[in-house]
């Protein structure tokens, strides 16, 4: 009995120890240290991922923390000083604003990559190609009776619709309910809402009457397993691919995405280097996060926006 | 067995107070007082949201309503499609574990010969040992194709595997309980029955399943609190869908999976929004101790009756 | 006739449980076998599935178990002290406290996340951190613990303790030098199978904030995954490689549990008196 208390107890004391000096361990002999916590939208969350990938193998000092609470909820937490960065898919509300303000959070934005929303179906659906984004509107907007495929078209099959989409916090759902059913948040309610992308892309490559709709990385990473539906938002019916996102072909569901960053944690190096790496790195973390690389005014933009935050 | 009464034998009691035994009694009974802290701790946690919740949606709404689409503008607040759910899953996994769990425990305690009985229960104890996050991994990644393939129409997330699995789980809950209960019967009524003529079949179900009869519904009502209570394997298996519906065939979405999903999502605090956890949370806390409040007292007829 | 069939029946319960851990089992093995490399136990979690690691996962499940036995056991075992050798089991307080330990133990899992939610991480300030998780499951697998010392300190003989006392023993060194000594593998046992049972739960983690992208090992007061709660984020991602390598995670679980649940066998086998 004694000797495995002893060990135990010993056991114990080195954990505790450990884990008690300093966050991360030792950097690499440049060493930047320190956390760096970033919330937000599951949409760019992959990117920030990807980032501190990147940037962890120049400074392995800084940790990075990357949370998908959802847009709103990234926001929530930024605005209570809760977080260094937040994670957007689209631009700050006027309300979020103001809770910043009143919070004496000041920040700054930067657009770090584009990205499109992919509507998709399952694979064994063969009787859709292309939706109109009236039709779109039809299928989503708040207390649709919209039941079955058939109801979208009388040329479709019979086949029991079964929608999956992001839920309220996300900032995937405000900007398609903005563009598509034309009121931000304004949505049916009884389809399968997740801020968890995933079970999205497992909803609808599941059930042959799935639709659903995301970021286009996540059509990207899943492309085996489901269908993208092209989206004639006036203009003819474009397909969901980098170069009609890049093109600005992809209307109206083409979207830039952002990280705003707290102005006092951008006074800490850490936080001001790893906002200069995304920004010099862009293309690369975009292409390996499968997102639209900046356009070159908005790369100006971001360059702008990142020398008055540092200055 | 003799009571040991919490005062030393008259005898040995000194005139003199030992201080350092009231302060180790103090300090104990400190630790003791943890257990109460953490009842009303979940008491005010529950409570203190929830009445606020129930300020702005009248409790006869949020039980009563059809729709739950709380995050949504505007929000539905009816609970049911969630209790529904809840409801869906426990009545498929009670169907499981109490046919299969009282046979189990049946064979355990009135058949199986002692070596067997000595490999045969850890096993089911390993069962119980598995954490339920790996339970619904197999819920989705093989009972649901699984079903499928033998031709039951489901969705993708649905009530049906996710009950299955959780059947099984708690298959060693009620076999547990069950055996105990069987157990303690006293062997002077099987050696009756059988001096009456009975044979092993009427021993087991005429007399001693009757005998330990309370003991093996304590075993069933432990087994619907635990499902009632269950989250991982519905949060992966289930779904998130609240549907008012009790085909277990179809995405649900239960009362523990939308607080698990709503209270990581962090939506703002002090919202309608955050207070659902909390409305929901006192539900299910509510369902499961009044459950288990049952269950206590049929555990105590039998121990009281045999022991 | 009947008593065969009666009999096949009763079997046929007993398989399903049985044939279901071997599928279980199997579809975990055969799914997760070929995901055990290096880079799952040391390396971090990362885009490509295929490289992902838990080593701050599995680290961290180590130090909040760790954690849990300094808080459980003092806390655990205090308390079945008091209820067993202090306390007049006539008095309402004393029989309200035994009850309430009772229905404790079967709270679900998920209700102490929410409380956890509402008084570690934003009452008390917290913050979603490591040590919140450890005192939670703390509180989760208190009643276990207390039901399990209660009956080791049950088990000892009053013989023992009325001969300590003819010694002229006071309460407490009755306790701590025969009784506690004696219910010591029941206790041990008893708590290293709480502590196995913590480390599987996953709910209450979740709720207070585990489920993140943590690329970095974890501290004491900083952000943290745990290794149950790593295999759920595994599972939940799209790509179907992640679900096979959180087959690997769940294998790497169920090692350590069985390691756990060996060490309290072994325990129980070896240094349990027989009275």
């Amino acid at each position: 009995m004694r000797p495995l208390v002893i060990t135990l107890t010993a056991a114990l004391t080195a954990v505790v120890l450990a884990g008690c000096g300093g966050s991360g361990g030792g950097g690499g002999g440049n060493g930047l240290s320190g956390l760096i916590e970033a919330d937000g939208s599951s949409t760019v969350g992959p990117f920030t991922s990807a980032a501190a990938q990147r940037f962890k193998q120049e400074q392995s000092g800084v940790n990075v923390t990357v949370g998908i609470s959802g847009t709103g909820g990234g926001f929530e937490r930024f605005c209570r000083g809760e977080t260094d960065l937040s994670d957007a898919s689209r631009p700050i509300k006027d309300e979020e604003r103001a809770i910043c303000e009143k919070n004496g959070i000041a920040y700054s934005e930067f657009l770090v990559a584009n990205d499109g929303i992919a509507v998709v179906a399952n694979k064994q659906n063969d009787w859709v190609d292309c939706l109109t984004v009236a039709q779109l509107k039809r299928i989503w907007e708040p207390g649709s009776k919209v039941k079955s495929w058939q109801d979208v078209d009388p040329s479709f099959p019979d086949e029991q619709l079964k929608l999956f989409g992001p839920g309220t916090d996300s900032g995937t759902f405000d900007f398609f309910t903005d563009k598509i059913v034309g009121e931000e948040g304004a949505s049916r309610t009884d389809y399968s809402a997740t801020e968890n992308d995933n079970v999205t892309v497992r909803g609808v490559s599941g059930e042959k009457g799935g639709l659903g709709y995301f970021g286009l990385s996540y059509f990207e990473d899943n492309r085996s397993q489901l269908k993208d539906l092209k989206v004639n938002g006036g203009g003819g019916c474009v397909a969901p691919t980098r170069e009609t996102v890049q093109a600005g072909t992809y209307t109206p569901l083409s979207r830039p995405l952002f990280i705003y960053a707290k102005t006092s944690s951008f006074k800490r190096p850490e936080v001001e280097a790893f906002i200069r790496f995304i920004i010099d790195h862009e293309v690369e973390i975009a292409d390996a996060a499968r997102f639209v690389p900046l356009t070159a005014a908005q790369l100006k933009l971001a360059k702008q926006e990142l020398r008055q935050a540092a200055g | 067995m003799a009571s040991r009464s919490a005062v030393a034998p008259p005898a040995l009691q000194s005139s003199r107070i030992r201080w350092g035994e009231l302060v180790i009694k103090g300090m104990l009974a400190l630790c003791a007082l943890v257990s109460v802290a953490t009842t009303v701790g979940i008491l005010i946690a529950l409570l203190q949201p929830a009445i606020d919740f129930f300020r702005e949606i009248s409790v006869v709404d949020f039980l009563t309503g059809s729709e739950w689409a709380p995050l949504f503008e505007p929000g539905s607040f009816g609970v049911r499609p969630l209790v529904y759910g809840t409801l869906a899953v426990t009545f498929v996994a009670i169907a499981v574990a109490v046919p299969f769990g009282l046979g189990s425990a049946i064979y355990l305690s009135e058949y199986a010969h002692r070596r067997t009985r000595k490999v045969l229960k850890p096993t089911l104890e390993i069962l119980a040992g598995i954490p339920t996050v790996v339970f619904g991994y197999f819920a989705l990644v093989f009972v649901t194709p699984w079903l499928r393939d033998i031709g039951i129409q489901v969705d993708i997330f649905n009530a049906l595997a996710a009950g299955l699995v959780m059947g099984v789980m708690l298959i060693p809950t009620v076999a547990s309980l069950s055996e105990d209960a069987m157990q303690a019967v006293p062997d002077a009524l099987r050696h009756g029955a059988y001096a009456l003529g009975g044979n092993r079949v009427h021993v087991a179900t005429r007399v001693v399943v009757p005998a330990a009869l309370s003991g093996i519904v304590a075993s069933f009502v432990l087994a619907i609190s635990r499902a009632i209570g269950e989250t991982m394997i519905v949060l992966i298996a289930a779904g998130q869908q609240p549907t008012l519906t009790l085909d277990p065939r179809r995405t649900v979405e239960t009362m523990t999976a939308f607080i698990a999903a709503t209270g990581n999502g962090d939506v703002p605090r002090g919202s309608i929004e955050y207070k659902t956890i909390f409305a929901v949370g006192l539900t299910l806390f509510v369902a499961t101790y009044a459950m288990n409040i049952v269950a206590t007292r049929l555990v105590r007829r039998f121990r009281e009756v045999y022991e | 006739m009947k008593q065969i069939a009666f009999r096949g029946v009763l079997l046929l319960s007993l398989s399903v449980a049985l044939v279901t851990l071997g599928t279980l089992l199997f579809t975990v093995f055969q799914d997760g076998w070929g995901q055990l490399d290096k880079t799952l136990i040391t390396g971090v979690n990362s885009s490509d599935p295929h490289q992902a690691g838990a080593r701050p996962a599995i680290l961290a499940t180590i130090e909040m178990g760790l954690l849990l036995l300094a808080f459980v056991v003092p806390i655990g075992v205090g308390t079945a002290i008091y209820l067993e050798e202090y306390a007049n089991k006539e008095r309402w307080y004393n029989r309200l406290l035994e009850i309430n330990i009772m229905n404790l133990a079967a709270v679900p899992s998920i209700v102490y996340g929410i409380l956890g939610l509402a008084f570690l991480v934003r009452g008390l300030g917290l913050g979603r951190v490591l040590l919140a998780g450890a005192m939670i499951l703390t509180l989760l697998v208190l009643p276990t613990v207390v039901i399990a010392s209660r009956e080791a300190l049950r088990a000892v003989p009053n013989s023992i303790r009325q001969g300590a006392y003819a010694l002229g023993a006071t309460r407490w060194q009755v306790v701590w030098r025969q009784v506690l000594p004696a219910a010591l593998p029941g206790i041990a046992t008893g708590s290293i199978l709480a502590l196995s049972r913590a480390i599987g739960e996953t709910a209450p983690l979740i709720m207070i904030g585990a489920l993140t992208y943590i690329a970095f090992d974890p501290t004491l007061l900083g952000p943290f995954t745990a290794l149950p709660v790593q295999i759920y984020d595994w599972i939940s991602q799209s790509d179907q490689d992640y679900t096979l390598r959180a087959a690997g995670g769940i294998i790497v679980l169920l090692g350590i549990l069985l390691v756990l649940n060996s060490v309290a066998i072994f325990v129980r086998n070896r240094y349990q008196k027989r009275w």
